[in-house]
């Protein structure tokens, strides 16, 4: 770079003068519009922005100039360079944006391509409406209570009010443990469940159990030799068959929506008194005039049979050590494989044990 | 308890207009539930009596012989000759006989419609019936021929056989066994509307002074017995009609006369009676105790063995009779029976249970004694069955009747009057509780707001005060009862356990596992087909008493027994992978066979009492079973797939106990039925909770499956128990990492977690080791392996320098060269 020179003549640097400025600028803005891509435009950048660019080399004579003109000449060269620049930027966001646009067109994939390389699971819908119900009870603030599927005879019978001689003890259908005299079962209801939370806590009590239960039914497709029920309990001053009935239309709304309700039938178990069936609205047809003659589900009933239930019989408190002149309890069952089965319109009982994946799958992880 | 409709409207007047359906409706909610209502209708007219004018013998070409008969069906339906032709197959009747003719126009059962037909070249206008083709059963070869007398020709005998009559089968609970009577459905139905009824076991006893000499040894198991004879009786004499029709439709066999007349007074009163045949009884009736190892052939022509908890009817010979169960065959009624002696005994209802289920013998009668047979009968029903005899069968009644012992009388209940309005939570006011209990056959005294209550003799479920609750709602209507949600206070939601336990659910479906349940049945065949040593704890089963399958006797000690069969199921339907999983309990039976205590009922068992109960039941910890086959990874358009290996069945059960935050050791194990080379033990505080890997080619081959299953079993409880309340603290630092790769050559029997322990303890810069490769073959010595490893480094406090680098690195060189490592080169 050479130093200023008094004696230099402004006019006579031809690179500065301002038709040539002029000239090296439009030729930089049309080559800049004439790059087709951004490989070219790298090279317009070097021919007329880099070190060996004309204006470059322009713009270093500048301090050559006499103070007067280099204002002016540093003002017209740094014009043309900021336009240069600025088209420049444009260009390259431009070209940019169509060779993007044109790597992703080159890059589309058929996304309809299935990608099922991964084994989906999905949880056995036994399992889930177990933990549904118990949801349901929790939400009230229940707790769930579990117990063991070998039971003492004395708690799956005895302390239940079905004594040794009982009728009811032989319509059980029970798995005896051998030998008979170990005096165990296999649990032919969650009671026993019941009798073990009386046994191990002090009333206020409101418990549900859930589980596996056991008769001795040979397989088809409507009896099981094992099944599942889910059991409540509840024990505290006041009790009556009201609130038990209110517990059971809440969780018929809570499993099948706002309307549903419950009716009762009397019938016997040893350890409420006064029992009752209960059946449950169907959840089809409502029991409305114009559906129910051709209800399936309930075969023109109106009702679908759904459990048992009653006021627990006092002497099944004394039993668990429950004073009955204070306290009072209801207890209920209900089938959930038939809950299931009829929900799903399922005919045959044995897809639900029989393991076929196919079964469970469309149950995904939730009801 | 079946129930002719005719037989109920004839002791209850029903209001006008009550169909069989709304009876029914009414009883059910009345705690007689109705199974079904059987016949009605099935049988369309016109069915009537005929006469058989005469029959003409014809043999056909087919090898038959049929009768071309004229029969006389009543001036209504006779052509114009005074008859009509009928062809007939059968042959047991003769000119004269009475016999049933559907005429063209009539429908039997099944929808068979009759019409005049040309038939072995004539013209058949119409059928003679047998039994069978009127669906109320009987021998189909022969027709059925009426007894003279018993119909007139042109009678509609639709009505005369029954055909149309309804029969309601309701189902008895076990508290109601005044209900297995046509005596106590009739009384709870003039109950249910408000009406009288005629008590058929209102019967005037005329016996007086002794009959037959009786002596009872055994009162506590037999409080009262009646006995009355009829002698000079007709045993050819036909059952009526309409008896045999009732007996029949309430589900027993017309057998004779004098079997019918006991069996039908069972069914009106509901008190079983027995039949002697006097002539064979040799010196007076003893009721006792049997001998241990005394024998008696029943009337099934069984030979039973009795024991002492058996009460026994006996007369000089000897036992002739199981008390309440089933008669002796040398003493029973036959055909040449004229002399009967008729026995009505009250039997205690746990005496009777205990026989009946001791010798397996359920019957008639047992079923209605070990339910409650009302005591105050004895004497009536006697009576009854002796006018009964005498009025079909002809013979006297002898004055003499003995009754041994008294009714045994039914306690007093006292309640509150308000307890049926607590208990129910419907408000009923005192008059409606009093009536719904007299109502019940209840003496009812109600003094200052105490009820007290004498049951009726027939009932005996009206123990308890709230007994007395149930028959008042009862008659209130259960439909009263309001709906009134309890608050229950505060709970403290899932335990633990329980929300582990579903945790776990959803990371074994997450890890792609399909949840089955199987039944917990195994034995000996599995234990086989799983290959398991002849010494291996898990043979040991809990046994049942009465198991479905003798294939099956017991319970499973694992949950692959199931797992295994549904994995056979599903290979067998063609699926190529199948990942299945089950979380169930397996059972383990206590050493030194404990039986479980029974305890009283009138009081809670103690702490103590509830513990040895506790430790006398096998140990049933929950485990989780999974079985894969086929892919673990697809092969799709853009991956090659992956076959599933012993490694995922490892990987799935670390990913569970990872998640619960439990460290489990991984060990190489044997245990069948996994591969010998191919089982890892998982090891938690020094005790194995289960084991996955590769399963035992002949264990495939047992189960006929595919090669390279994989399987993994562990104990869920143990896993959850071992899951630490609060996980860990998350521990990490800023600085930057530095990251090296160590390629180490070791005895390729050394386990690759020895390896990876020894380098993570090397340096606390080590802040994580992955094992990348694995190599076995020419560039390594025999017998040697090469694992890979990539390290990450970092120090909590600062960036580190070359020279730190270089320090962990030889460290970590050091440590793996102290477990015989080499660096590959
Ligand atoms: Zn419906």
């Amino acid at each position: 770079m050479s130093a200023p020179n008094s004696e230099y003549d402004p006019v006579e640097v031809t690179p500065l003068r301002a038709d040539e400025v002029e000239r090296a600028r439009d030729a930089a803005l049309s080559a800049i519009a004439a790059a087709a891509t951004l490989e070219e435009l790298k090279q317009v950048r070097i021919d007329h922005v880099g070190d060996r660019s004309p204006l470059a080399l322009a713009n270093r004579e500048i301090g050559a100039l006499p103070p007067q003109a280099r204002k002016e000449t540093g003002q017209r060269v740094g014009q043309a360079r900021g336009a240069i620049n600025q088209a420049l930027a444009a260009r390259t966001d431009e070209l940019e944006a169509v060779e993007e646009e044109g790597a992703l067109v080159t890059e589309t994939v058929d996304v309809t391509l299935p990608w099922d390389v991964a084994p989906i699971g999905a949880r056995h819908p036994l399992t889930t409406i177990q933990e549904h119900v118990g949801d349901i009870f929790v939400a009230m603030g229940w707790e769930v209570a579990e117990g063991p599927e070998v039971e003492a005879e004395w708690l799956n019978f005895d302390a239940l009010n079905l004594g040794p001689d009982h009728p009811a003890r032989t319509m059980q259908d029970t798995f005896w443990v051998s030998p008979e005299k170990a005096a165990m079962v296999l649990r032919t209801h969650t009671s026993p469940v019941q009798a073990r939370t009386m046994l191990t806590r002090t009333p206020p009590i409101y418990v549900v159990c859930p589980g596996r239960v056991f008769r001795t039914d040979e397989l088809d497709a409507t009896h099981s030799p094992v099944f599942h029920q889910v059991e409540g309990l509840a024990v505290d001053e006041g009790l009556s068959m009201a609130h038990l009935k209110g517990t059971l239309d809440h969780l018929a709304q809570a499993i099948y929506g706002g309307d549903m309700t419950t009716r009762f039938r009397p019938s016997y178990f040893p350890f409420t008194e006064p029992s009752a069936e209960m059946d449950l609205l169907c959840y089809v047809c409502h029991n409305e005039p114009d559906a129910v003659a051709e209800c399936r589900t309930c075969r023109g009933e109106g009702w679908v049979e759904w459990g048992g239930c009653g006021v627990v019989n006092p002497r099944v408190l004394i039993a668990c050590g429950i004073d009955p002149e204070r306290y009072s309890g209801f207890a209920f069952g209900i089938g959930l494989d038939r809950t299931i089965t009829s929900r799903y319109d399922i005919a045959d009982l044995r897809d639900l044990f029989d393991g076929d994946i196919r079964f469970t799958e469309p149950f995904g992880v939730e009801l | 308890m079946r129930v002719p409709v005719e037989w109920l409207r004839e002791l209850v007047t029903l209001p006008d207009g009550v169909t069989t359906e709304q009876l029914a409706a009414r009883l059910t909610s009345f705690d007689l539930k109705l199974e079904e209502v059987i016949g009605g209708g099935e049988v369309v007219g016109p069915l009537v009596v005929g006469r058989v004018l005469s029959l003409a013998k014809e043999d056909q070409k087919n090898g038959r012989t049929i009768n071309w008969c004229r029969v006389d069906v009543g001036a209504d339906h006779n052509d114009a000759d005074g008859g009509r032709g009928i062809v007939c197959g059968a042959h047991n009747f003769v000119e004269g006989d009475l016999v049933v003719v559907s005429l063209p126009g009539a429908v039997l059962p099944g929808g068979f419609a009759i019409a005049a037909r040309k038939t072995y070249g004539h013209v058949s206008d119409g059928m003679i019936c047998s039994g069978a083709e009127l669906g109320i059963g009987g021998d189909a070869s022969g027709i059925i021929v009426l007894p003279p007398g018993d119909a007139e020709v042109g009678d509609d005998a639709i009505e005369l056989l029954g055909l149309g009559s309804e029969v309601l089968d309701l189902e008895v609970n076990p508290d109601r066994a005044y209900a297995l009577s046509l005596r106590g459905v009739a009384r709870d139905t003039a109950l249910a509307y408000g009406l009288d009824f005629t008590d058929p076991a209102d019967i005037e006893v005329t016996g007086k002074g002794d009959g037959y000499p009786i002596r009872v040894d055994d009162s506590d198991a037999c409080p009262v017995f009646a006995a009355r004879a009829v002698t000079g009786f007709d045993p050819t004499r036909p059952t009526p009609r309409w008896m045999a029709q009732r007996v029949e439709q309430a589900g027993m066999r017309s057998i004779s006369l004098a079997v019918d007349v006991t069996n039908y007074v069972m069914l009106e009163i509901g008190h079983p009676i027995h039949g002697y045949d006097r002539t064979k009884l040799r010196g007076p009736i003893v009721v006792r105790r049997a001998n241990e190892g005394e024998e008696l052939t029943t009337l099934d022509g069984v030979v039973r063995s009795l024991s002492t908890g058996d009460t026994v009817i006996t007369d000089d010979r000897g036992p002739i009779g199981l008390a309440g169960v089933m008669g002796g065959e040398e003493t029973e009624l036959s055909a040449s029976t004229t002399d009967v002696l008729i026995e009505a005994a009250h039997w205690k209802a746990p005496m009777i249970a205990r026989t009946a289920r001791l010798h397996k013998l359920p019957s008639e009668a047992s079923k209605r004694y070990e339910r409650g047979v009302d005591p105050e009968l004895p004497a009536r029903a006697t009576q009854r069955v002796a006018e009964l005899l005498v009025e079909h069968g002809g013979g006297v009644i002898e004055d003499g009747l003995t009754v041994v012992g008294t009714a045994p009388e039914h306690a007093p209940v006292v309640a509150p009057i308000e307890l049926p309005s607590l208990v129910s939570g419907v408000e009923i006011d005192a008059p409606s509780v009093v009536e719904a209990l007299e109502g019940n056959g209840c003496e009812v005294a109600l003094d200052h707001g105490t009820l007290t209550v004498t049951p009726p003799s027939w009932r005996f479920d009206i123990n308890d005060p709230y007994d007395l609750a149930e028959e008042v709602l009862r008659v209130v209507g259960y439909d009263k009862v309001p709906s009134v949600l309890p608050s229950a206070p505060a709970g403290r939601g899932l335990t633990t356990t329980q929300q582990l336990r579903r945790r776990v659910g959803l990371v074994l479906a997450g890890d792609g596992l399909v949840e089955v349940k199987t039944f917990p049945f195994a034995g000996p065949a599995d234990w086989q087909r799983l290959g398991l040593p002849a010494d291996d704890p898990r043979r040991h089963q809990v046994m049942l008493e009465n198991s479905l399958s003798a294939e099956e006797p017991g319970l499973t000690t694992t949950l692959l027994t199931g797992l295994l069969k549904a994995l056979v199921l599903n290979v067998g339907r063609g699926h190529h992978d199948v990942r299945i999983v089950e979380t169930g309990r397996v059972f383990e039976p206590r050493a030194g066979d404990p039986e479980a205590p029974i305890y009283g009922v009138d009081r809670r068992p103690t702490a103590e009492e509830f513990a040895a109960l506790e430790a006398a039941l096998p140990a049933q910890p929950q485990h989780v079973g999974l079985v894969m086959t086929g892919d673990a990874e697809r092969p799709g358009w853009g991956t090659a797939g992956r076959p599933v290996t012993w490694a995922d069945a490892i990987a799935i059960v670390q990913h569970v106990a990872e998640v619960l935050h439990v460290g489990l050791v991984v060990e190489q194990a044997q245990r069948a039925p996994w591969h010998p080379g191919r089982c890892a033990a998982f090891v938690l505080g020094g005790v194995t909770i289960g084991h996955a890997g590769e399963l035992h080619p002949r264990v495939l081959k047992a189960y006929g499956l595919p090669p390279r299953v994989v399987a993994a079993e562990f104990d869920l409880d143990a896993l959850i128990a071992a899951a630490p309340e609060v996980g860990p603290r998350p521990d990490f630092s800023a600085y930057p990492v530095a990251k090296e790769d160590l390629a180490l050559v070791v005895d390729e029997r050394l386990p690759a977690a020895t390896v990876r322990a020894a380098l993570l303890g090397a340096s606390d810069l080590i802040e994580s080791v992955r094992l990348f490769d694995v190599y076995v073959g020419e560039q390594v010595p025999d017998g040697k392996k090469s694992l890979a490893y990539a390290l990450r480094l970092r120090a909590p406090d600062r960036t580190l320098t070359d020279a730190d680098i270089k320090a962990a690195r030889d460290a970590a060189v050091a440590a793996t060269a102290a477990i015989g490592a080499s660096l590959r080169t």
